[in-house]
């Protein structure tokens, strides 16, 4: 087992951050941990990278305890934290050589553990990072973390306020790495990344709602999901959706709705209703939920 | 379709930064009440735009009139007829939320007792009437965010830019933030948004996206994803960004 | 070992990358001791001299002349009474005053031997003590030229005496002074602000989270700003020498050493500052108020020691720089050796050994 998070509890102040997170990562796995800004994702990250002592609960990096044998956690694992962790007045290649020193290492050692990464900024080697562009920064940064060949790669919201073109380029390298042999762990806000990873964690206001592979349905508890589409836009359906009896809860959903009713059994009764408003461009469907709808189902169930 | 007024008009719009060019002959307009989504890569020169639009910097050269107003000479009629909000700076996070609401409404001309009257109201529609006196930074994200985007229609501008307004949010904070902008366009505000979520460019009437200081496409989701034989936005972004 | 030249060399790259870093380090230096120098002139001009001429012949007439015809002073106009002296001086009418005495002529002629006495406005210590310098050397060369045609060569007596300051503090006090205040300001500002900077920007948390020790960190920060500062340490000695002429009387290997020590001192007081602080800001705004101020106030710097009330001569105790400003101006200026400055040494060392101490006590391993 790469990582084990043992039920842990930490406190700032009066605000309980996380609350009996427990759950374990397997040697090689990608695994992301899905959730919106103050979930407790920075602190659990922090935790992982021996920089937090927990109040409760225990977490082992390849076994080694992070208050314990805080030294050794240091020495396997990769670090990216939430804010790009660069010396903006120092050059790409300087960077690079720095935190390849600091870690005991070369950069030619390891070059070719970061080379499809650092390959993409190197005609930019001498500018300085302060000059990058977000994009160019956060695999400046994935580079340095690397630099050391770390057996576990954890790297706190890499993609938050990136475009959506390197954001996806950063998730290839990340399945790239992950082919290397190393674990990685790694958050996020955008839902939509969650299909990239091994296996999820959803994570809201310190609790751990659900760990899910996102690529198996998910189990039913008896609700069912429908998409509404229509021609006309269908912000103007929302209110008449949530009037109905049968739905339990209808968001906007990109082009659609995804309207949540309590049984597939109102199925049929909802079409029927629906058909009567005279849009023959409507189209009602059954789908499978996304593991942004499992995590708002989840909210939702939780009331929090 | 009826043909609605152009509540922003931007014909040749170019703003350089010595030999860079951030915005390269932008022209487009934004029509009264909509809902218009400003979409780009990191870069491409999106936030250079809306400044231009907010009266916060000059073009280099173009003619921009926004809410009837010209960029260059009537900067200060413009700001007082728009609102705006970023998820970077929003709200003072020293102040209580009254405090907040109170202030901006100042800065704006609002009298004391048409504040009172509409804080009430305002407080009473995000459920939030509890926590009028707690300071800001002791409230969540997404009542912020709320409350951010409020205080910014709050002197009812002719325009609101919103910049990246739901980055961080849990995604059902986010897609009521959504209904409140839908709101918003209800009650004749136009409403020019920024954001990396893609599933979001599918709630605005019209979408540009900017690529290299240039808008490469310009339409209603719908026709982008048509045009760019795509199943999301998200794909016809990539497509765009990419090629 | 590498690992830590690796973090020195970053260090380097920081300082020379960043303008107003490198201005305060080596610009403040120079820009400080040259308004010294302004406001320490050691150049007169046009001082405004009176004279109180007792006897009003022609041996004190022609002195007179010599006084005003040197191109340093300017009249003032003659008094009749010694009460009219204050009045000048309050009045800023005049600045120094030369008394002839009764019978000045008369004396050198039979007694070959006459008396002037120079009195000075020393509420400005500096121009003070340099009038009456200049004012000594013009009627010296006068009636040494006189006494060339002399058998019995003619003494004149001349007698100093200064209103408002008579013991003439803080003259050369500037120098050591100076060492005092830049050297904490660089030390101890200079790496406060630039380990909150790794705070404040959000490295530091990846440092942390590095093999480095604390200890490595630490002296990777401090290295670079003990050779910086210790340059500046001699610059300001060899720009006192040459702009001043203040000498370095006692053993200048000394000099160097206790400089060291408080480098030290100063640089260990940075980090335990830095502990205490998240931002740049916060750091340079408590080091400037907790250390600045203080050095220039409570050191004896500028304001003597003994004149303080009793709780800020306590205070002054536990200020760094007032003991270094003893040992210096102790080496510096009367040439004294090691065994007069030991006691001050031995305070020096303790507070350095505490501060370092407490520094690598406060400095975290972790965030929490």
């Amino acid at each position: 087992m790469s990582l084990i998070i043992d039920h842990i509890d930490i406190s700032f102040d009066t605000v309980q951050a996380l609350r009996q997170v427990d759950f374990e990562v397997q040697d090689g796995e990608l695994f992301g941990l899905i959730g919106p800004d103050g979930a407790g994702k920075s602190t659990l990250f922090r935790i992982m990278a021996s920089l937090l002592v927990p109040d409760a609960g225990r977490c082992l990096m390849h076994g080694h305890d992070v208050v314990k044998d805080y030294r050794e956690v240091r020495k396997i694992i990769g670090y990216m934290p939430g804010r790009f962790s660069l010396y903006m007045d120092l050059s790409v290649e300087e960077n690079l050589a720095f935190y390849a020193r600091v870690f005991g290492t070369t950069v030619e050692e390891n070059y070719d553990l970061i080379r499809d990464v650092y390959e993409q900024i190197a005609p930019f080697k001498k500018r300085l990072a302060g000059k990058l562009s977000g994009g160019m920064k956060q695999k400046l940064a994935l580079s340095c973390a690397l630099i050391h060949r770390p057996e576990i790669l954890i790297l706190d919201e890499p993609t938050t306020g990136v475009d959506a073109v390197s954001r996806r380029e950063f998730w290839d390298m990340l399945k790239k790495i992950q082919k290397e042999g190393i674990t990685i762990v790694v958050s996020t806000p955008y839902m939509d990344e969650a299909e990239m990873c091994d296996r999820v964690a959803l994570i809201q206001k310190g609790r751990l709602l659900e760990i899910t592979d996102p690529s198996v349905p998910s189990r039913s508890d008896g609700t069912a999901l429908f998409s509404l589409r229509s021609h006309k836009g269908v912000y103007a359906y929302l209110e008449k959706v949530r009037n109905l009896e049968a739905c339990m809860h209808a968001w906007l959903f990109g082009d659609q709705l995804h309207v949540t009713l309590q049984s597939e059994r109102d199925a049929d009764h909802v079409k029927s209703i629906i058909d009567g408003w005279g849009d023959s461009s409507l189209e009602w469907e059954k789908i499978i939920p996304s593991i942004e709808d499992r995590f708002m189902g989840l909210i939702e169930q939780n009331n929090i | 379709m009826e043909v609605r007024e152009h509540i922003i008009e931007v014909k040749d719009m170019v703003k350089k930064y010595g030999s860079f060019t951030a915005n390269d002959h932008l022209s487009f307009h934004v029509e009264r009440g909509e809902i218009f989504g400003f979409l780009g890569a990191n870069g491409a020169g999106k936030t250079t735009a809306m400044r231009i639009l907010c009266g916060l910097s000059y073009p280099t050269s173009g003619e921009i009139r926004v809410a009837g107003h010209d960029v260059y000479r009537e900067r200060e009629r413009i700001k007082r007829k728009i609102g705006y909000m970023s998820q970077k700076f929003s709200l003072y996070e020293d102040l209580t939320v009254s405090e907040n609401i109170h202030l901006y409404a100042g800065i704006y001309g609002l009298g004391r007792k048409q504040i009172v009257v509409r804080e009430e109201q305002l407080l009473e529609r995000l459920g939030l009437a509890h926590v009028r006196n707690r300071l800001i930074r002791e409230i969540p994200l997404g009542w912020k965010q709320k409350l951010a985007f409020s205080v910014a229609i709050f002197h009812q501008p002719a325009i609101v830019f919103l910049d990246e307004p739901t980055g961080g949010v849990d995604p059902i904070t986010r897609r009521q933030f959504w209904e409140m902008i839908h709101d918003a366009t209800e009650e004749g505000i136009t409403v020019f948004v920024t954001t990396h979520y893609m599933d979001e460019a599918e709630y605005c009437d019209r979408v540009s996206i900017m690529v290299d200081g240039r808008i490469d496409a310009l339409d209603t989701p719908a026709a982008l994803k048509q045009q760019y034989e795509s199943v999301n936005m998200n794909e016809v972004f990539l497509k765009l960004a990419r090629s | 070992m590498k690992r830590f030249f690796g973090f020195v060399k970053k260090e380097f790259q920081h300082i020379f990358r960043d303008k107003r870093t490198l201005l305060i380090l080596f610009g403040l230096p120079i820009v400080m001791i040259i308004l010294f120098g302004f406001v320490v002139s050691t150049e007169i001009r046009d001082v405004k001299v009176g004279i109180w001429d007792r006897s009003m012949d022609q041996a004190s007439i022609r002195a007179t002349q010599k006084i005003f015809s040197s191109g340093y002073f300017v009249p003032a106009g003659y008094i009749d009474h010694e009460e009219e002296i204050g009045e000048l001086f309050r009045s800023g009418k005049a600045r120094v005053v030369v008394v002839f005495e009764e019978g000045f002529e008369r004396n050198l002629l039979r007694e070959d031997r006459a008396a002037i006495n120079l009195i000075a406005d020393a509420s400005d210590a500096n121009t003070a003590q340099l009038s009456l310098t200049y004012l000594q050397g013009v009627l010296m060369t006068y009636f040494q030229s006189m006494n060339q045609d002399v058998e019995v060569p003619w003494s004149v007596n001349m007698k100093s005496r200064m209103f408002y300051n008579e013991e003439m503090k803080g003259v050369y006090m500037f120098i050591p002074g100076l060492m005092a205040l830049i050297l904490v300001l660089i030390s101890a500002l200079m790496t406060s602000v630039t380990i909150a900077r790794e705070k404040e920007f959000g490295t530091m948390e990846l440092l942390l989270a590095s093999p480095l020790k604390p200890r490595e960190i630490i002296l990777g920060k401090v290295t670079p700003y003990v050779l910086l500062s210790f340059v500046n340490a001699m610059t300001i000695v060899l720009l006192g020498f040459l702009v001043f002429d203040v000498p370095v009387r006692g053993s200048l290997w000394l000099l160097m050493l206790i400089c060291m020590l408080y480098i030290t001192l100063a640089l260990s007081l940075g980090v335990l500052i830095s502990t205490n602080v998240k931002t740049q800001q916060m750091a340079m705004f408590i080091s400037l108020l907790g250390l600045m101020l203080p050095s220039i106030l409570l050191s004896g710097f500028i304001f003597p020691i003994e004149n303080m009330p009793k709780v800020l001569q306590w205070f002054s105790a536990i200020m760094p720089p007032r003991w270094f400003i003893v040992i210096v101006k102790n080496i510096m200026l009367k040439g004294t050796g090691f065994a007069f400055i030991w006691k001050e040494t031995l305070i020096l060392l303790g507070m350095t050994i505490f501060f370092i101490l407490a520094a690598v006590k406060r400095f975290k391993i972790r965030l929490n």
